[in-house]
C-alpha cells in the first residue's frame, strides 16, 4: 500500500455536502483539502447532450454502479435479505456532484416541529399516542438555530419560490404554514404548467392553501453570493435523472465547483473509492488518522489527514462506518449501539392519477415547477380523531413525464395491457394523465435499521449493507387518508377517471419512491442514542464529521436537500470558528 | 468476431420489419425500399419472430403505425447485444433466488440474452401464424418473464431516441405528440392551456448537432 503525504482535510464523497464543505474550508481557511470521489470527473457544463430517456432514466447512466455495490433488504429480522439487483426504490448518484446532479430540485424547508418531534408529540398527545415500537428522537438542533443557514442555502442555490411567512407575517400565495423565514426567496416562482395550475384552482376551491413548489430549477438568471451565475429554466422537462443541459438547475458542479476550482488548496481525486477510515485507538485516542482508498488504477492508497469528513451518499456513510469498525453497531434486541439505527425512507407515492378531458402538454415543465399544499403536513391538521400521526404534502409537478416511463397509463376500466385496445386507450390518455403526488413523513422504528449482510459482498469482497425495513400502521393509515383527499382534488380538477394509489403494503424495492433515505449515523444529544453530536461530529472520533441525511433521526416529509445543506453550513461554521482553534468535541 | 446476420426487408418478407407503409402514414417520401439491417444478436428467424410479436403488443392499424414500422426489433437486437443484454447493469453475485417475492425485483440468474433465447424457443414459427393465433400464443406466455421483458422493450423501442434503433422517423413521438429534447419551452409552458401544442419533433442528434453515442455502442 502506498502512503501519500498527509493533508489537513480529507473529504470522502464529492456530492452536495462534500463539495459544500470543500468550498467553505477552501475559501475560508488555508487548509489543504482533498476530496475523494469514487465516480468519474464532471465539469461545470457537462450536460449538453444527455437528454436521452433510455440511457439516463431507464438505464441509470448517472447512478451508482449497482453491479459493483448495492444493498440488501429484508422486511423484518426473521427473514433472509436479498440484494437489490437493479436500481429501484431510490437512486444513489455517482461521479462529481453525486445525486445532486440528477435531482429534481424540490426545495422546501422542514417544519419547525420536526426537529423536536419527540418532545412535541409527547407534549401534544402524550406518549401513548406514539407507536409502541417507535424510535423517534429530537435532533439536538432547532429550527431557530438552523434558519440563518437555510437562508444561506436559498441564496447559494437561488431557490425560486414565494415566501408564506417572513418573520411571523403570513403572506397569501406562499406557504402560510412554513416556519418563519428571514427573507423572501431570492428568485420568483417558476412558471406553472397547465396541470399544476388546474391543481392550484381545485385546491383553492376545496379550501386548501396551495403555493408554488420551492425550486432549485431557478426561474430566471441568477448570480449567487459567491459570484456564480446560472441561467434561468427553459422548462425542457429533462430534470430528474439528468444533469441540466443549461445549468438552470442548481447542481454541485455548477454551484460549488466554479468556486472550488479557483482554490489552489482544494483538489478533487476521482476514481478514488474509499474502503476504510483508519483509526488507531491505542496510538491516537479518539482520532481518525486518515483513509484507505483504491485509486482509479486499482492501487491501494493510504491518505493521512488531520480532519476527516464522511460525506458519501446517505446509506454509504453508514456502510463505511460499519466496515471501518467505528462506533458500536446497533442491536435492535437490546437497543444498544447507535450505528445503523433509525433507518427511514419517505412515504412517497402518486396518491391519485387523474384522467382528464383536455390535453396537458405535459412534456413542458421542470422537475420542481408545480404547485403543492401543506394543509395536511406535520401536525397542521387535527389528528385527534385520526388513526395516525403526522402527514405530508400533496403536489402536482411536471417531473417524470417522458414517454417510455409514462406510456400505457390508462384508467382501471381498461383491462388490456397489450394489443389494439390497450394501444387505443393509451394513445388517448397519454397527454391527459396527471399525477397528484404525496410526500409524507416516515417515523423511525426500533426494528428498521442497518447492519452488514452476512451473505452478499461488494466487488472488493466486503459485506454489503443490509437494510431491515418495512412500513408500519402509521404510514399505511396516513396513506389511506391522503389518498381520499387526493381523489377529491382530482375530481375537483374535472377528472372523469381517477386511479388511487393501491395503498402501502410491504416495502417495495422496485417502485421508485424517492432517493430520500435517512438515518444510520444519526445526530442527537446523547452518545448512547446517536452517532454524531448536533455539529455532525462523531462522538468517539472528534476529528471525524459525518455529513448528510444519514444524520437525520427520522424523515420529516419534505425533501431533504435544503436541510442537509443548512446542517453542513452550520458544521462548517463550527469548525472554522471553534474547532480549528481548539480541536476538541464541540458538544 | 461478431456473428453477422442481416435482416433483409422487402415487400415479400412478411410485410417487413422496416418497410414503413409510408404513403399511409405520410412519414417519409420513399416507398417500399429494401433495407439490409445488420443484426447484432438475433438470427434472422429470431428477428422476424420478435418483429411479429412486438407488433401484436403494439400493433399498427389503419390510423397509426406500431412496433413493426418503428423498428422495435432492431432496437431490441441492439439492446440485447449491448451491456444491458449481458447484465452489465445488474448485481449478479450469488446466491440467486429464482422465486423471490415481486417487491424484491428480478432475482434470477438468467441474463436478458438468455431469457430471450429461451423465450424464442417457445415461439418457433410465430411469424408465420395469423394474427389471431399469434395473440393466443402470446396469451399463453403472458405471465412469463420473457413476455414482460418483451413488452417493456417494445415500449422502449417505440419511444426511445431514434439513435437506439427504434422510434424510426420519431414515429412513436409523433403518435403521442412528444417533441423530443426541445431546448426551450419557455414561451409555451404557461400558455396553450387546454389545447394540444405539438411542436415538430427533433431527435437528440438533430438538436445537439453532435455525435451522441448510445450506451449499447459504448461497451
Amino acid at each position: 500500500m502506498k502512503t501519500l503525504p498527509s493533508v489537513d482535510v480529507v473529504i470522502i464523497g464529492g456530492g452536495w455536502t462534500g463539495l459544500l464543505m470543500a468550498k467553505e474550508l477552501g475559501s475560508r481557511t488555508a487548509l489543504s483539502v482533498v476530496v475523494l470521489e469514487r465516480g468519474g470527473p464532471r465539469k461545470t457544463n457537462d450536460y449538453g447532450d444527455d437528454m436521452d430517456e433510455l440511457d439516463y432514466t431507464i438505464r441509470f447512466r448517472m447512478m451508482q454502479d449497482v453491479s459493483q455495490e448495492t444493498v440488501t433488504l429484508r422486511h423484518d429480522s426473521s427473514r433472509r435479505a436479498l440484494p437489490l439487483r437493479q436500481h429501484g426504490s431510490f437512486l444513489p448518484g455517482s461521479g462529481v456532484g453525486g445525486a445532486g446532479e440528477h435531482w429534481s430540485g424540490v426545495c422546501p424547508r422542514y417544519l419547525p416541529d420536526c426537529f423536536e418531534l419527540l418532545t412535541h408529540s409527547i407534549e401534544k398527545y402524550g406518549s401513548k399516542r406514539l407507536p409502541e415500537d417507535h424510535a423517534i428522537q429530537d435532533w439536538g438542533v432547532t429550527y431557530e438555530e438552523l434558519e440563518p443557514h437555510y437562508t444561506r442555502v436559498d441564496l447559494l442555490l437561488g431557490i425560486s419560490g414565494k415566501a408564506g411567512n417572513i418573520r411571523g407575517k403570513q403572506i397569501e400565495g406562499g406557504n402560510i404554514f412554513e416556519g418563519w423565514r428571514s427573507a423572501e426567496y431570492p428568485t420568483p416562482p417558476t412558471k406553472i404548467p397547465y396541470f399544476s395550475s388546474m391543481f392550484a384552482e381545485a385546491a383553492k376551491s376545496l379550501g386548501y392553501h396551495p403555493y408554488p413548489v420551492p425550486a432549485a430549477t431557478t426561474s430566471r438568471a441568477y448570480t449567487n453570493p459567491d459570484g456564480v451565475s446560472r441561467s434561468g429554466c427553459t422548462y425542457c422537462g429533462y430534470c430528474e435523472t439528468f444533469g441540466c443541459m443549461i445549468g438552470a438547475k442548481s447542481q454541485p458542479t455548477n454551484t460549488l465547483l466554479p468556486v472550488i476550482e479557483k482554490r489552489k488548496n482544494v483538489s478533487i481525486r476521482t476514481g478514488a473509492w474509499v474502503r476504510r477510515i483508519v483509526h488507531d485507538a491505542s496510538e491516537n485516542k479518539g482520532k481518525a488518522s486518515g483513509v484507505i482508498y483504491f485509486d482509479a488504477n486499482g492501487q491501494e492508497v493510504f491518505q493521512p489527514a488531520g480532519l476527516v469528513f464522511l460525506s458519501s451518499w446517505t446509506l454509504n456513510n453508514t456502510h463505511l462506518l460499519l466496515l471501518s469498525g467505528i462506533g458500536e453497531a446497533y442491536d435492535p434486541t437490546t437497543g444498544k449501539g447507535a450505528l445503523g439505527r433509525n433507518l427511514t425512507h419517505q412515504v412517497n407515492f402518486s396518491a391519485a392519477t387523474a384522467f382528464l378531458e383536455r390535453p396537458l402538454n405535459r412534456f413542458m415543465g421542470s422537475g420542481a415547477s408545480g404547485i403543492m399544499l401543506s394543509d395536511l403536513d406535520g401536525d397542521l391538521f387535527d389528528h385527534s380523531k385520526l388513526p395516525f400521526l403526522r402527514g405530508g404534502t400533496l403536489s402536482a409537478r411536471s417531473a417524470r413525464s417522458l414517454p417510455i416511463g409514462e406510456w400505457g397509463v390508462v384508467p382501471e376500466s381498461v383491462k388490456a395491457t397489450w394489443g389494439p385496445q390497450w394501444k387505443k386507450a393509451a394513445l388517448h390518455y397519454y397527454d391527459r394523465t396527471g399525477r397528484i403526488g404525496f410526500s409524507g413523513e416516515h417515523l423511525a422504528y426500533r426494528d428498521n435499521y442497518m447492519d452488514l449482510d452476512p451473505v452478499y459482498k461488494d466487488h472488493f469482497g466486503d459485506p454489503l449493507l443490509r437494510l431491515t425495513l418495512d412500513w408500519r400502521e402509521n404510514e399505511r393509515k396516513m396513506a389511506d387518508y391522503v389518498i381520499t383527499k387526493a381523489i377529491e382534488l382530482a375530481r375537483e380538477m374535472g377528472a372523469k377517471d381517477v386511479t388511487p394509489f393501491s395503498g402501502l403494503q410491504s416495502y417495495d424495492a422496485t417502485r421508485y419512491q424517492s432517493s430520500h433515505v435517512q438515518g444510520g449515523a444519526i445526530m442527537g444529544s446523547s452518545p448512547e442514542r446517536s452517532v454524531v453530536n448536533p455539529y455532525l461530529q462523531h462522538w468517539q472520533l472528534s476529528n471525524l464529521f459525518v455529513l448528510g441525511a444519514s444524520s437525520f433521526p427520522q424523515n420529516a416529509a419534505a425533501n431533504p436537500t435544503p436541510t442537509i445543506l443548512a446542517l453542513t453550513y452550520r458544521t462548517a461554521d463550527a469548525i472554522v470558528d471553534r474547532y480549528l482553534k481548539n480541536p476538541a468535541p464541540l458538544a | 468476431m461478431r456473428r453477422r446476420e442481416f435482416l433483409t426487408q422487402s415487400a415479400a418478407s412478411i410485410g417487413g420489419v422496416l418497410i414503413y407503409s409510408r404513403q399511409v402514414f405520410r412519414l417519409s417520401a420513399q416507398a417500399n425500399q429494401s433495407i439490409r439491417i445488420p443484426l447484432r444478436f438475433f438470427s434472422q428467424a429470431e428477428a422476424l419472430i420478435i418483429a411479429a410479436a412486438s407488433s401484436r403488443i403494439f400493433p399498427s392499424d389503419e390510423t397509426s403505425p406500431g412496433a413493426r414500422e418503428a423498428g422495435v426489433a432492431v432496437y431490441i437486437d441492439r439492446q440485447l447485444a449491448g451491456p444491458w443484454g449481458r447484465d452489465r447493469y445488474r448485481y449478479t453475485q450469488v446466491p440467486f433466488e429464482e422465486n423471490a417475492p415481486a417487491e424484491f425485483g428480478y432475482q434470477g440468474k438468467a441474463t436478458p440474452q438468455q431469457i430471450y433465447r429461451q423465450g424464442l424457443k417457445d415461439l418457433k414459427g410465430f411469424h408465420r401464424l395469423g394474427p389471431r393465433e399469434q395473440d393466443q400464443k402470446l396469451k399463453q406466455i403472458e405471465a412469463t418473464l420473457f413476455f414482460s421483458l418483451l413488452r417493456q422493450n417494445t415500449i422502449e423501442g417505440m419511444f426511445c431516441d431514434p439513435m437506439h434503433g427504434g422510434n424510426i422517423d420519431m414515429m412513436g413521438w409523433q403518435l403521442i405528440g412528444f417533441p423530443g429534447p426541445r431546448m426551450s419551452n419557455y414561451e409555451d409552458v404557461d400558455t396553450h392551456f387546454g389545447e394540444a401544442f405539438r411542436p415538430k419533433p427533433a431527435s437528440l442528434r438533430q438538436v445537439t448537432r453532435g455525435k451522441v453515442r448510445p450506451s449499447e455502442d459504448l461497451e
